[in-house]
């Protein structure tokens, strides 16, 4: 059984392509497309790896990061940023959330499985 | 000490200035009553004499004028009192 | 040389000395030397034109006919000098208080500065003193004439009588022109004519003794021959007319006051209050001397002259009947001095009264008042005085002319003197009662004036003006109407009888009227002035001033408060010190506590500092004149007046730094918005991108890719590709919009059929979840506009609607409405909750999307909305609604009625 891969992100078709690529390098895949509820669907799914984009409906991705680093159990997860916004100060923000990873869209597919591979290794 | 009877002289004069001026508000009503005193005399040739009229006018006429005189020349108007800036200079400074 | 070519030689001389003595006069006052000029000496003799030609040559004459009668025309102004003390010193302060002009304006003054009163007693000044010039000029005429007969030489005839009248009546224009208008004093005094005047008193008195004298002494032999002569003569006996005796003594001091002349030289051109005093037994001392001989030389005249030779001129015809040929000149010459300074005297206050009353006004109405500030005012009053002198003259003159003299000297001047007492009752009524007004004053005078002309003045015109049957039967044959015998009375002197009915009714009428009427504030105010003119600048203050002072306050107070809060404010204030209620009107007592609270209330509008002065002035007594308070109440209310405007300008300005406040705080927003606006862009930009690439790289790398997944990625790039096409046309559309460069396409069509395809290509466009209901106006409405535009903005209102309702059944109403204006509106009203308070301002701007978790587009639409709308010549609003979406299009029918585009700040990037 492959590890397990939250994907939280609005846009359906991001999610989509996502899905695709790391579904075939045999993770499994749960998505989620709002921030609302966020925490409860990492609570739910319990994923080896989360996948967060910033701008979601609701709340956004730095919060919920935020959030989640406060509990004990998620401390530790290893957590990939995904922004539209690639700016210096971006970045900074995602670090301080406690990202352990930060890729801005539009991003490779190879580099996102390059990522998620050493992430989940680490 | 000082103060007392300068305070007395003053009303004293004060005094003295309020009763000439009822004088001179007097003399006019005397001047009347005497003036119309030929309303009296009976007429015709039993009666007074035109020389007799003549001289009574005459002289209550010239004592008139001589007890207007002496009251003029005692009789100061309240503007004019000591105590009081001279009229013309106190409307100066009231501009 | 003849004796009347002498008289003549001696007369040229004197009226020569007189323009010298005057013209010194004129020129001392002139250079500031003229101090004696204004002795109390001066002032007593000039107050000698009391002694016309009347009393020169009439007095003996009267004396004559009469006996001691004349002496009553004396009395009365005896009676009235000793008495200063009562009225004239009043008089002569609220004269000089007030800087009257003359007795018209002083009247005029009291009541209100009523310019009507000031009229009506100018004509009635001019009705009385117009036949007296003319008796003035007969005197002479008929003086000189006699003079003539007597010497046994060619007397003039009757044209030379005119003419000696007529050159008279011009020398004396000219005289009075000269002196009287030399200049325009302010104070309205003479001195060249007053001096004349003093030189003329002194010659008539002195000539007047010397025929006395001559008379006692020279003829009769002594004081004691004289008085037994008296009693001989068929005066000699004491015969009187109770009536007449009181009542001439009463009219003689009536018209003391209020003779025109009297008033001129009493009052106005009073230089120093303290003359009076001596005035006050100088000149009853002067009329006493004047009097002395008259019934020693009435008593020889009769005695030695033959029997029908004229009484009236037997100071002239005695001296000349005993051949003492030099004592007659000097007896002319102040026969011709009395006349001469009576005409001069009273054509020069006639004439101020004719000319400021009269005249100015007129002229200020005819030309407008536009030459009110500019210096010619002056020259035009110095030329209407002239006028007005030469008017007055020549008044007289044809009054002489036409009634042809001849009547007795003495009567004319009684009948003037009743007519000017006519204006007693409102004189005094005016200096001593503060319930007198403006319309009893009116109506008093109206009375008084009629009766006088009825009863007294057209009677003694004689025959033609008043028919004998009227005189005799009264007008329509009612008897008590008679003029003489007015209800009934008979038997009366008829002079006693005009007296009494006119000066009683018009005393009676003043008084009632006065009674009935309500002043105005000008009249309450100036009235104050009058009443208590002796205490206001007096240390000790009576009663009395505490109601003047109210008064003033009051005044002052309505010119800082207003009329109606001070009004208030004065009432309450009554109301707390009577402790009930009190009538409208009523003024408080001045007391400390008043005034503490009336300073307090007027420091709210002046400042307390300038309330505490102000309030200081009046009660303090201090001698500045309330017209004076008043400019500075005035001044001080333009000063508040401009602070008031200070004030809403400075409203104004916080109104405007609130609005930029407002302004930018909006900018700050707009400025963090547009900061947002790049990476907003940043992210619209590669979210459809993220995909396309994501899904290019899937197809490209991934070998087994199932023909369906292959179809369905690459539709996903495709829809993406669109997306971002779409995004990029929108940024260029605003740019494009934002810049003016668009060209519009405006062509003619139907709004209904732009909304149908608006609905149509929306519903295409999305899911179907929201219902659209249509409320087109009745008649179609064509408008000239660019369809492709507008359709534009619909369909984004109709996407916004339906991306951003939150109803359960999302619903849209669409209402279009012509308005009157050549606009038209289309309102889009949805169900959902509307846009929140505080997003509203920002809704129409880049990127703004009122709530996140729906948004589709990438928040541009309201903000093209709006570009669009306003190249259009409309407006896309919002409309704040408790519960609904409401935004608000609105459009010119025709691009002629397109408004100019609303100034917005620009915030381009």
């Amino acid at each position: 059984m492959g590890k397990r891969v939250l994907v939280i992100e609005d846009e359906p078709n991001i999610i989509e392509a996502i899905k695709f690529f790391l579904s075939r390098d045999g993770w499994e895949v749960f998505t989620h497309s709002n921030g609302h509820d966020a925490l409860e669907a990492v609570d739910r799914r319990a994923p080896d790896l989360l996948i967060l984009d910033v701008m979601l409906p609701g709340r956004s991705g730095y919060e919920i990061l935020r959030e989640l680093r406060a509990q004990e159990r998620w401390a530790k997860l290893p957590v990939l940023i995904l922004t539209a916004r690639g700016q210096t100060k971006d970045r900074e923000m995602a670090a301080a959330a406690g990202a352990s990873r930060f890729m801005t869209k539009p991003f490779s597919n190879t580099d996102i499985l390059e990522a998620v591979r050493e992430l989940a290794e680490a | 000490m000082s103060d007392r009877p300068r305070h007395l002289f003053v009303e004293r004069q004060t005094y003295r200035r309020r009763r000439l001026q009822d004088a001179a508000r007097f003399l006019p009503v005397l001047g009347i009553v005497l003036m119309m005193v030929p309303l009296l005399w009976s007429e015709g040739a039993e009666g007074v004499t035109m020389s007799g009229a003549v001289i009574y006018l005459f002289l209550i006429w010239a004592a008139l004028v001589a007890a207007a005189m002496v009251l003029s020349l005692y009789l100061r108007d309240d503007r004019s009192e000591p105590e009081d800036s001279p009229p013309e200079s106190r409307r100066e400074a009231g501009r | 040389m003849n004796t009347v070519n002498l008289l003549i030689l001696v007369c040229t001389v004197y009226v020569a000395l007189l323009f010298l003595v005057a013209f010194v006069a004129e020129r001392s006052a002139m250079r500031g030397r003229g101090r004696w000029l204004r002795s109390p000496m001066v002032y007593t003799l000039s107050l000698s034109i009391y002694c016309t030609a009347w009393t020169f040559y009439g007095a003996v004459g009267y004396a004559a006919r009469s006996g001691l009668e004349y002496i009553t025309i004396y009395l009365g102004p005896t009676i009235v000098m000793i008495g200063w003390w009562w009225v004239l010193r009043k008089l002569v302060r609220v004269g000089r208080a007030q800087r009257v002009t003359s007795i018209a304006d002083l009247i005029s003054a009291r009541f209100g500065k009523s310019n009507l009163l000031a009229v009506g007693v100018t004509i009635l000044a001019v009705v009385g003193t117009t036949p007296y010039i003319a008796l003035q000029l007969q005197s002479v005429t008929l003086s000189f004439a006699s003079f003539a007969d007597a010497v046994g030489q060619p007397g003039p005839g009757d044209g030379a009588r005119a003419s000696t009248a007529l050159w008279v009546a011009m020398g004396l224009a000219l005289f009075t022109v000269l002196f009287g208008t030399r200049n325009l004093d302010a104070n309205e005094r003479h001195h060249g004519v007053v001096m004349a005047i003093a030189v003329e008193a002194v010659v008539k008195l002195v000539a007047l003794l010397a025929v006395g004298v001559f008379v006692v002494w020279g003829l009769s032999g002594g004081v004691n021959e004289t008085l037994a002569r008296i009693d001989a003569s068929k005066i000699g006996n004491w015969q009187m007319d109770g009536g007449r005796w009181a009542a001439l003594t009463f009219l003689s001091a009536a018209a003391c006051l209020c003779l025109p002349r009297m008033f001129q030289v009493m009052v106005v051109e009073n230089a120093d209050e303290a003359h009076l005093r001596t005035a006050s037994w100088a000149f009853p001392g002067y009329l006493l001397l004047m009097s002395l001989f008259v019934v020693p030389i009435a008593v020889m005249g009769l005695e030695r002259l033959p029997e029908g030779a004229n009484p009236d001129l037997f100071v002239l015809t005695l001296p000349l009947a005993e051949g003492q040929t030099a004592l007659a000149i000097f007896s002319f010459l102040g026969g011709f001095s009395s006349a001469t300074s009576m005409v001069i005297v009273a054509a020069l206050a006639l004439a101020t009264m004719v000319s400021n009353h009269m005249v100015m006004p007129l002229w200020l109405r005819w030309t407008g008042g536009r030459a009110s500030v500019s210096g010619d005012v002056r020259h035009v009053v110095l030329l209407s005085r002239r006028i007005s002198i030469a008017g007055v003259v020549a008044l007289g003159y044809v009054y002489y002319r036409t009634t042809g003299g001849g009547a007795a000297l003495a009567s004319i001047g009684l009948v003037s003197f009743a007519g000017v007492a006519q204006v007693l009752p409102v004189m005094i009524g005016g200096l001593y009662w503060r319930g007198a007004t403006r319309l009893g004053a009116l109506a008093g005078l109206s009375v008084g004036f009629g009766l006088w002309g009825y009863a007294l003045f057209l009677p003694s015109l004689g025959g033609g003006i008043m028919p004998q049957d009227i005189l005799a039967n009264g007008p329509l044959g009612i008897a008590w109407l008679r003029p003489q015998a007015l209800f009934g009375i008979e038997g009366l002197d008829p002079l006693v009888h005009a007296v009494l009915w006119s000066l009683l009714l018009n005393a009676l009428t003043f008084f009632t009227v006065s009674l009935a009427t309500f002043p105005t504030p000008l009249e309450r105010l100036q009235g104050a002035q009058f009443v208590n003119v002796l205490n206001q600048a007096g240390s000790a203050r009576s009663w009395s001033a505490g109601a003047a002072q109210a008064e003033d306050l009051m005044v002052m107070a309505q010119r800082i408060l207003g009329a109606p809060e001070a009004q208030a404010f004065f009432e309450q204030e009554a109301e707390r010190q009577s402790g009930r209620a009190v009538r409208p009107g009523a003024l408080p007592e001045p007391n400390p506590d008043f005034l503490q609270r009336l300073e307090r209330e007027l420091s709210g509008s002046v400042g307390a500092a300038t309330a505490h002065a102000m309030v200081a002035q009046i009660v303090g007594g201090a001698s500045v004149s309330v017209r004076e308070l008043l400019a500075v109440a005035d001044e001080t209310a333009q000063m508040i007046e401009y602070s008031d405007r200070l004030e809403a300008q400075s409203k104004e300005l916080a109104a405007t730094a609130a609005k930029l406040r407002e302004a930018n705080d909006k900018l700050t927003r707009l400025s963090v918005q547009k900061d947002a606006f790049l990476s907003q862009i940043s992210h619209e930009l590669r979210t459809p991108m993220t995909s396309i690439r994501a899904f290019s790289e899937i197809l490209r790398d991934t070998a087994d890719v199932s023909p369906e997944e292959q179809r369905k990625y690459s539709s996903i790039i495709h829809d993406e590709s669109v997306r971002l096409t779409r995004l990029l046309d929108d940024l260029l559309d605003l740019s494009v919009l934002e810049n003016g460069q668009v060209n519009l396409n405006i062509r003619q069509g139907d709004l209904r059929e732009a909304l149908d395809k608006a609905v149509s290509a929306a519903a295409a466009e999305g899911d179907a979840g929201l219902r659209v209901l249509r409320e087109d106006a009745a008649a179609p409405i064509r408008l000239e506009t660019d369809f492709d535009r507008l359709g534009q903005v619909f369909i984004n209102l109709i996407a916004n609607a339906r991306k951003y309702c939150d109803a359960a059944a999302p619903e849209l109403r669409i209402t279009t409405r012509p308005l009157s204006d050549g606009q038209v509106q289309v309102d889009f009203v949805d169900n959902g909750s509307g846009i929140p308070l505080e997003a509203r301002d920002l809704i129409f701007e880049k990127f703004a999307r009122a709530s996140p978790q729906r948004a589709g587009g990438a928040g541009l639409g309201l903000s093209i909305c709006r570009q669009i709308m306003e190249r259009l010549g409309g407006a896309v609003d919002y409309l704040p609604s408790e519960r609904n979406a409401h935004f608000r299009v609105t459009l010119p029918a025709t691009a002629a009625a397109a408004r100019p585009a609303r100034g917005k700040p620009k915030l381009t990037n």
